[in-house]
């Protein structure tokens, strides 16, 4: 289709066009962007602060990889961070309980798979809009979580783990470790999207969930299995936030690091509608964000400030979402 | 007056088990618009009444006086959710205008000293100004509302915690006093919290704008189909833009009175307000799937939501406990009501249908040697056909002094065949609707009955009127009886009142087969009068009434009941006025339509003949209940219309001759025939054409207008 259309265009326009993609537009700003920084601000072009940069926007970059996989099948999880901090934070209280940190971890994560599983169910089965789902559920598990699972408001880390400290600040050549666990990661997903049959079947999904239906995919389970690697990804998160802040505030549910994590998604070109973009999206958007706020940060602006000028980049962002990959919203569903 | 199935066998209690159906009310019920909004008010007074009876002082003024005031913001909030609901999107901007609101209100009174008018008008401005954002982006950028307006909240969100920050300390310090700001604050207006009593203003208001105006239908229009709201050329981005402006000046309303009643202004007013809206209106009935919900529903959710957080509390639930439980509400309430949306129908149309028990003796024999008047012959396959495929169903066929003939098709016309041999075609008059059964009054005006639309009448130049298309409406039904559904047939008695039956008030004229299924009483006999323009039912628990005729003689009415294969014989004037008596019964299949024949005998058409299968299943009610459920309709047992067959009585009710047409190769599913100058025209529901057949015994010049109304009259 694509070269038909380049064919039949060809003879009028000429030479073959360069059309940037998604992605490349969003490094050439987030280029222009750290230019503009290393002109302007003192200390923003340096070693150690790109090393800052790379590491304190690690842990939006794996909650964005795990929320594209929901994205791409055309969903939305609302309580990914909520799920992220009640999963690592009883994964820390069963380590001061006495179990082993592996151990601990996977009941962590067993805690997080459960936690999307149940999510993918209602989407799938019940049928409840996404949003509304992941909604709900980002308060049920925040408050059920607190009452049920934890002790208190902040878990802290037990001392004596090196090795779970090492994944939140240890360092690998230089290289801090977070950065490593989300290249791991963004690894992971990149070979389970693009290579792996389920992975394109995600895309089938949120390219269009009837036809994906018709041809015979199982969309329910598909669904739920779209939810718990994204709950899954996001318990590895919060290992890694709790590894590196020594500690896991649940407290964190109530900031807006979930709309960062969407304005990561979206800016990257994981379009909302569903089907596109992938792994390397995800990164784009990270490096731009990351870079923004960085900037913001040297700049010592007000987290308000901060939060207005975010929300300002991510309503921009879903308007150029909207224009590039325009949805019928005349048969639109509600939480589409 | 009760004609309903009389002849039955076996016990009385399994009789009675079929009558009274339990599903019949249930699917009546779920049909009812009403409803849907019944559940939650009942959850509602029930939640009042459980913490009346648990909380001590719960149930008193004073208390109901200061739960009123504080419920009347949220329920501003709500209301402003509802609307941006009902129009099929949401606004979860409503709790950060809400704050906005309230902060902006504070700084104008009490640091700017600006006068109360203005203050309220400049507030109200902020939320519509927030509520335009939202509307340019939504109606005209066309961004998913849901992720647009959480955007919109997190900004206002940071820049109301900004402001805050920066007017804080004057706030604190200020102290103005006004008499009016005190009355909408914490006064009363007849004895209502002023916020309350306005709230209420603002829900009569807003429920006639939605309900019974023009920009209030454009918006229901919109959120029930984006796309035929468009075609049907509403301006969708405009409501949609003045929809989100209304939203956020009642969500500003809701802070305004905030401010007034509270006047401070914490960084968390109004956290988590969208939340508690959302799930309001989503418990009160309003669905997500848009176009569906009334402001009264939105307030009856708020009711719902503000009690229960509120009891908890004052049972000493944790906050966060409170909240954790408004997600599941939310969550289960969203569940219920995609569901619902989807199924609703579904499942009402599963137990639509309740069939009953019709028990008929065996039926007489219609083999060709069986020497009853219904043996098997071949007569009307010898009919010459008249319009052969240029009708479509002509139910009814009459024919007028003229010799013209006419008769209703399926394209809700009425046509007209004339010359020697009805090769001429006319569309005589255009009604709409089903045109079935037809009569001619005196003033030979052809009175017609319409399915789907009453009883209409066409003059002679062919101008359609309206006769009637209401009776009075039963008392104790719940399905709205008083418009006519299938008015069926129909004819004149001497003194001009039309007697016309109404087959079923319970199916549509596409689904008539499932009534016969059901084989329940749910048609009528009806009366229209028109010297007086007035209709009454006069039978109302009537088998499927199909045919009606008047008798030879005007002073008794005969009308068919199909399912019952039976003829009654209904007086209207004479010792036994006002009495019902069977005619003929244990037909040997389902009589339709009914008309005068020549030598002052009856001819009947049927529509249909029985089977003793079909017999058989008609005895057993829950084998057709689970036939009607679990096999796809075209694998149902129908009764059997593949026959043509045409009947004719003596005036005691006696059957004298039949003709058939075995295996309906020209006349299936035969419903009307009338005589006419020694020819018998016949008309079929479904059939392609209308035949004739000679009458070699009749009366050559014998027409209906004439014999009935009197020649003399009608050439004067």
């Amino acid at each position: 289709m694509a070269q038909a259309t380049t064919s039949a265009a060809a003879p009028t326009a000429g030479a073959r066009r360069w059309k940037p993609s998604q992605e490349q537009i969003v490094l050439i700003v987030t280029a222009l962007l750290a230019i503009g920084f290393s002109l302007t601000l003192d200390g923003f072009a340096t070693l150690g602060n790109f090393l800052a940069l790379m590491r304190s926007v690690a842990i939006l970059g794996i909650l964005g990889i795990a929320m594209s996989v929901v994205v791409i099948g055309r969903g939305l999880d609302l309580s990914l961070v909520a799920t992220m901090a009640v999963s690592s934070a009883f994964a820390l209280q069963l380590i001061h309980h006495g179990w082993p940190w592996p151990g601990a971890c996977a009941a962590g994560m067993a805690v997080a798979i459960g936690i999307g599983l149940v999510n993918g169910f209602i989407i799938a089965f019940v049928e409840v809009p996404a949003l509304f789902t992941t909604l709900a559920t980002g308060f049920l598990v925040f408050g059920l979580g607190r009452t049920f699972l934890l002790d208190g408001m902040i878990i802290y880390m037990p001392k004596g783990q090196e090795a779970l400290e090492w994944i939140g600040q240890g360092r690998l050549f230089g290289v801090p470790a977070p950065v490593l666990v989300l290249a791991l990661m963004a690894l992971v997903v990149q070979v389970f999207l693009a290579r792996m049959t389920l992975g394109r079947f995600v895309y089938a999904h949120g390219d269009n969930l009837e036809t994906a239906r018709l041809t015979g995919i199982a969309v329910r389970p598909l669904t739920m299995l779209e939810y718990a690697i994204c709950a899954a990804i996001g318990c590895v998160a919060g290992l890694v936030m709790a590894s590196s802040t020594a500690s896991m505030n649940t407290q964190i549910v109530n900031s807006t690091l979930i709309f960062d994590v969407i304005l990561v998604v979206v800016l990257g070109g994981v379009s909302l509608v569903g089907g596109r973009g992938g792994v390397l999206s995800v990164l784009a958007g990270t490096a731009l964000i990351g870079t923004l706020l960085n900037g913001m940060t040297i700049l010592d602006l007000d987290n308000n400030v901060q939060n207005i000028v975010k929300g300002g980049v991510l309503l921009a962002a879903i308007i150029l979402d909207n224009r590039l990959h325009p949805r019928d919203e005349e048969t639109a569903r509600q939480g589409d | 007056m009760s004609v309903a199935a009389t002849m039955v066998e076996g016990g009385w209690l399994r009789r009675l088990r079929w009558r009274i159906s339990l599903r019949l009310f249930l699917s009546e019920l779920l049909a009812k618009r009403w409803m849907e909004p019944a559940i939650p008010f009942a959850l509602m007074v029930g939640l009042i009444v459980l913490f009346s009876i648990t909380t001590p002082y719960y149930a008193t003024l004073g208390n109901a006086q200061q739960l009123g005031r504080e419920f009347a913001e949220a329920g501003f909030v709500a209301v402003a959710m509802a609307l941006t609901v009902i129009s099929g999107g949401i606004d979860l901007s409503v709790g950060s205008v809400f704050a906005l609101a309230n902060l902006a209100a504070l700084v104008f009174f009490n640091i700017w000293n600006w006068p109360v008018g203005l203050v309220i008008a400049a507030t109200l401005c902020i939320g519509a100004a927030v509520g335009a954002v939202n509307g340019f982006l939504i109606g005209y950028l066309r961004t998913r509302p849901f992720l647009t307006t959480l955007v919109t909240l997190i900004v206002l969100r940071a820049s109301v915690d900004l402001l805050g920050q920066h007017f804080s300390v004057p706030l604190a310090m200020a102290s103005r006093v006004s008499w009016t700001w005190d009355v909408i604050g914490v006064g009363w207006i007849a004895k209502l919290p002023s916020n309350l009593a306005i709230l209420g203003i603002v829900a009569i208001v807003g429920h006639f704008l939605l309900s019974r105006s023009r920009p209030g239908w454009h918006l229901t229009a919109i959120g029930s189909s984006r796309k035929a709201a468009r075609h049907a050329g509403i301006r969708v981005e405009r409501v949609l833009f003045l929809t989100y402006v209304l939203s956020g000046m009642l969500a500003a309303a809701g802070g305004l009175f905030y401010a007034a009643r509270l006047n401070s202004s914490g960084s968390d007013t109004g956290v988590g307000w969208e939340i508690s809206a959302l799930t309001a209106v989503v418990l009160g009935g309003v669905s997500l799937a848009g176009g569906r919900g009334t402001v009264a529903r939105a307030l009856i959710g708020a009711v719902i939501v503000f009690v229960l957080v509120n009891g908890l509390v004052r049972m000493g639930f944790p906050g966060a406990l409170s909240s954790t439980a408004l997600g599941a509400v939310l969550l289960i309430a969203v569940g219920i009501d995609v569901k619902w949306a989807k199924n609703r129908g579904k499942a009402i149309q599963k137990i639509y249908v309740n069939p009953t028990m019709v028990e008929l003796p065996p039926a007489p024999s219609i083999a060709a040697d069986s020497g009853t008047a219904f043996a098997e012959n071949t007569r009307l396959q010898a009919s010459e056909e008249i319009g052969l495929d240029q009708v479509q169903g002509p139910e009814d066929v009459i024919l007028d002094r003229q010799d013209r003939l006419y008769c209703g098709v399926r394209e809700g016309w009425i046509l007209r065949f004339s010359g020697p041999n009805f090769e001429h075609r006319e569309v005589f008059a255009r009604i709409g609707g089903r045109p079935l059964g037809m009569a001619f009054d005196r003033d030979e005006n052809l009175i017609v009955c319409v399915g789907g639309m009453g009883l209409y009448g066409v003059t002679p130049a062919g101008k359609v009127y309206k006769c009637t298309d209401q009776t009075q409406r039963s008392l104790f039904k719940l399905n709205d009886d008083s418009r006519l559904r299938l008015a069926d047939d129909c004819d004149i008695a001497p003194d001009g009142t039309v007697w016309f039956s109404e087959a079923t008030i319970r199916y549509e004229m596409h689904s008539w087969f499932l009534d016969g299924i059901e084989g329940r009483a749910n048609g009528r006999l009806i009366a229209w009068d028109p010297a007086t323009n007035k209709t009454r039912t006069v039978i109302k628990d009537a088998v499927f009434p199909n045919g009606v005729c008047v008798a030879h003689d005007g002073r008794s009415v005969l009308f068919c009941s199909s399912w019952l294969c039976r003829i009654y014989r209904h007086w209207i004037e004479g010792p036994k006025a006002g009495q019902t008596e069977v005619f003929a019964d244990n037909l040997p299949g389902y009589p339709d339509n009914l008309n005068r024949a020549s030598d002052g005998g009856y001819w009947l058409a049927m529509v249909g003949i029985r089977s003793p299968t079909f017999d058989l299943l008609m005895r057993h009610p829950g084998v057709r209940t689970r036939m009607i459920k679990q096999i796809p309709p075209d694998e149902w047992v129908y009764p059997g219309i593949n026959n043509g067959c045409i009947v004719k009585f003596d005036e005691s009710g006696r059957a004298l001759e039949s003709m058939w047409d075995p295996g309906g190769t020209k006349h299936a599913t035969v419903t009307s025939m009338r005589e006419h100058k020694g020819w018998l025209y016949i008309g079929g529901l479904e059939n392609n054409r209308i035949g004739r057949v000679r009458l070699p015994d009749a009366d050559p010049d014998w027409n209906g207008y004439d014999a009935y109304w009197g020649s003399a009259r009608g050439r004067s």
